[in-house]
């Protein structure tokens, strides 16, 4: 089913757009209409549909049009032309009360600047998609309070946007658009300011979220890897017009033109999908803080027959399994003693496909170590989702 | 340079003795009648107050709005105003200033939201103010006196029309003021007109208001005080009389006493514009 179908649509700023738009029509450039009207083509005849519970993202270089676009999916901007058809309704027709509530229902939406409230705190910004929408205080609370947390600020309800930092603050923003919860995500290079850990976390927890509850997303990046990460198909932009639609793959593969092909051309394909893309975060023992009894009691909590092992610093240790922590704890010798040392260590930058014979070999989950540190590991079974994915190429030597 | 006569005053005479007068006096006459009821009883109950009380209840409100500095100051001002007896003729244009800045405030204010929101309001409301403001005062207390006779109804109105264009004013400044993407913000997640005026545009303009009616007060304080050349009782009537005496110890006590408002009420006002920009 189409959640989101754009058909033809075009934005001229500036006086005459109607002249602008026969200009357009008649096949004149971008370029040409500006110098001759002073009119500038925001989006020229743009026309895409987004499915149920897809990740769509939009790509394109600093002035394609991509937040002009994005903002006439909800109608912040009135179109000069064409249709967004959202479920099927088309907003660009809707009457006052059937916008808002199309807005209130269906359309959550993450800036680029933010724009959060900076007379409100994080929890009454966060809060006022409900709010506006008469729910009750307390519900509200709760769920504002819900959506702060899976964000990660949880603690910061009670400041103010301007006591916080851009990354934080873009995450308020991103709370306040999941609080909603509605079924459309509309986001404007939402994790721009977020640094690569937090980023990280965030796409995945996007990933996570759009799994769980099959949101639409339709994600605006500037960042190529980003988008080959999270994005199911890609449009690519250039002044004001998709050039391109279709998966990592094709766009990767197929270019359609010169622009789309230097847009991706820095991409070395077999570095596309990374360690660090499907690590996940380990369950870890941390060695000198407890001994082989609390590793037992961590591995069974976490239903596990190992367990990877770190000092306090997060150095990487060895890999503890459940025998050799019950011998240990028998004979009791430190757990130093008994750990596997001889774990495959990989760099976050490791290629999947180098993953893969490697993933073949060993016993244990790789270790994804750097400088000493360990970041993350990466189970087999991450290795072939990822393949499963699709959203790369990745061959089996 | 007079090639031909222009007989604009008596035309003028006319329009308001034959048009203006009989036809619309009764309007004026009930917006008079209105105006008087209002500030007379606001003037009664200034002067019917005890003064204790009175400078009681102004010295928590100098305190909490700007401080103990404030707190002393007007008590001391207020002794000082005792002491020269000009007491009663400070409530009377204290109370002149409060009921006009109040009118001003109650149609400035929403003046000022329709023209930040309503392009035809804007260039409509703008020459208005325009005039308003350059116009100067001396020429539109005649037709006041006109309408509305002499005493406080016409000082009312004077004050209204001079002091009025900063709270229009700074309303819409304020509200075009506020960053336009807090205000897309509000519509993504579907705002009504209303809820984005009182819930997102207000509350962000609410110190450029403050300073509004900060400015609006000040200039009511200094129209009450000309005004007294059309009868309006007060400080201002002391000092014409002290001028048109040639009393010039009379002249300075009143003009001391009106310097004493005006550091009080700028001082109170400012601290709002203070208390909200927090
Ligand atoms: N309100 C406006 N009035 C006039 N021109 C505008 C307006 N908004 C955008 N434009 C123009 O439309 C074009 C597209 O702008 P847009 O903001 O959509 O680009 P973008 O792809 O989001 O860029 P960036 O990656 O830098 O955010 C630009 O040429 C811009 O100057
Ligand atoms: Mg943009």
């Amino acid at each position: 089913m189409k959640k989101i179908e754009v058909n033809n649509l075009t934005k001229i700023f500036g006086s005459h757009p109607q002249q602008g738009l026969k200009r357009l029509i008649d096949g004149e450039q971008k370029e040409n209409i500006l110098a001759e009207t002073g009119m500038t083509v925001g989006v020229n005849q743009a026309s895409f549909s987004v499915e149920a519970g897809e990740f769509f993202v939009i790509m394109g270089l600093s002035g394609s049009g991509k937040s002009t676009l994005i903002r006439l999916v909800n109608r912040l901007i009135e179109p000069t032309s064409g249709e967004v058809l959202i479920d099927g309704q088309n907003i660009v027709e809707m009457g006052k009360n059937e916008l808002i509530e199309t807005r209130r229902k269906k359309l959550g939406m993450v800036f680029q600047q933010f724009g959060l409230f900076p007379h409100r705190t994080v929890l009454q910004n966060v809060a006022y998609g409900l709010e506006i929408q008469g729910v009750k205080k307390e519900e509200r609370n709760k769920r504002a309070q819900q959506s702060i947390e899976d964000v990660g600020l949880h603690g910061y309800e009670n400041s103010y946007p301007k006591e916080l930092s851009g990354g934080m603050q873009q995450r308020v923003g991103l709370a306040r658009a999941l609080a909603n919860d509605s079924d459309i995500l509309l986001m404007d290079e939402a994790f721009s300011a977020l640094d690569p850990l937090i980023r990280k976390e965030m796409q995945d927890e996007l990933l996570n979220l759009q799994n769980k509850l099959g949101k639409t997303i339709l994600f605006i990046t500037h960042d190529l890897d980003e988008a080959l990460k999270l994005g199911d198909r890609i449009a690519i932009m250039k002044n004001g017009e998709i050039v391109q639609v279709g998966t990592a793959d094709e766009i990767l593969e197929n270019p359609a033109n010169e622009y789309v092909s230097n847009f991706v051309k820095d991409v070395d394909r077999s570095k596309v999908l990374m360690a660090s893309h499907v690590m996940k975060k380990p369950a870890v023992h941390m060695a000198d803080k407890s001994g082989a009894l609390a590793a037992v009691r961590k591995m069974e909590e976490v239903g596990a027959s190992s367990i990877f092992v770190v000092d306090k610093d997060n150095n990487f240790k060895g890999l503890l399994t459940i025998d050799n922590a019950i011998s240990a704890y028998k004979s009791s010798l430190p757990i130093e003693n008994v750990l596997i040392e001889d774990i495959h260590e990989i760099s976050p930058e490791t290629p999947l496909n180098d993953l893969f014979s490697v993933a073949v070999e060993a016993k244990y989950p790789l270790a994804v170590v750097e400088n000493g540190k360990l970041l993350g590991i990466v189970s087999r079974v991450s290795i072939l989702s990822g393949l499963v994915l699709g959203k790369k190429e990745v061959t089996t030597p | 340079m007079n090639y031909f006569t222009l007989p604009l005053e008596e035309w003028t005479n006319r329009f308001v003795d034959d048009w203006l007068l009989p036809v619309t006096g009764e309007f004026f006459d009930s917006i008079s009648e209105g105006l008087r009821t209002f500030v007379d009883g606001v003037t009664d109950l200034m002067i019917a107050t005890p003064p204790v009380l009175l400078v009681l209840i102004l010295i928590i409100i100098a305190w909490k709005f700007s401080g103990k500095g404030l707190a002393l100051f007007a008590l001391l001002g207020s002794l000082y105003l005792g002491s020269v007896d000009l007491w009663e003729a400070a409530m009377q244009t204290v109370a002149i200033v409060i009921v006009s800045t109040l009118i001003s405030i109650i149609i400035g204010i929403p003046l000022g939201i329709l023209a930040a929101t309503n392009k035809t309001m804007a260039t409509l409301v703008r020459p208005i103010l325009d005039f308003m403001q350059t116009l100067p005062s001396f020429v539109y207390l005649i037709p006041a006196i006109l309408l509305f006779g002499l005493g406080n109804v016409p000082a009312v109105i004077a004050t209204f029309v001079f002091a009025t264009p900063p709270a229009v004013r700074m309303t819409t400044l304020g509200i075009q003021q506020v960053p336009a993407d807090v205000v897309e913000a509000s519509k993504a997640f579907g705002s009504t007109k209303w809820q984005l005026l009182y819930k997102v545009q207000l509350p962000l303009a609410l110190p450029s208001i403050m300073a509004g009616i900060n400015q609006t007060m000040m200039l009511a304080l200094s129209m009450a005080v000309i005004a007294s050349m059309i009868g309006a009782p007060g400080l201002g009537s002391v000092v014409l009389e002290g001028i048109s005496t040639v009393n010039v110890g009379l002249g300075l006590t009143g003009g001391l006493g009106i310097v004493v408002l005006a550091i009080i009420m700028d001082r109170i006002t400012q601290g709002l514009v203070r208390n909200n920009k927090k």
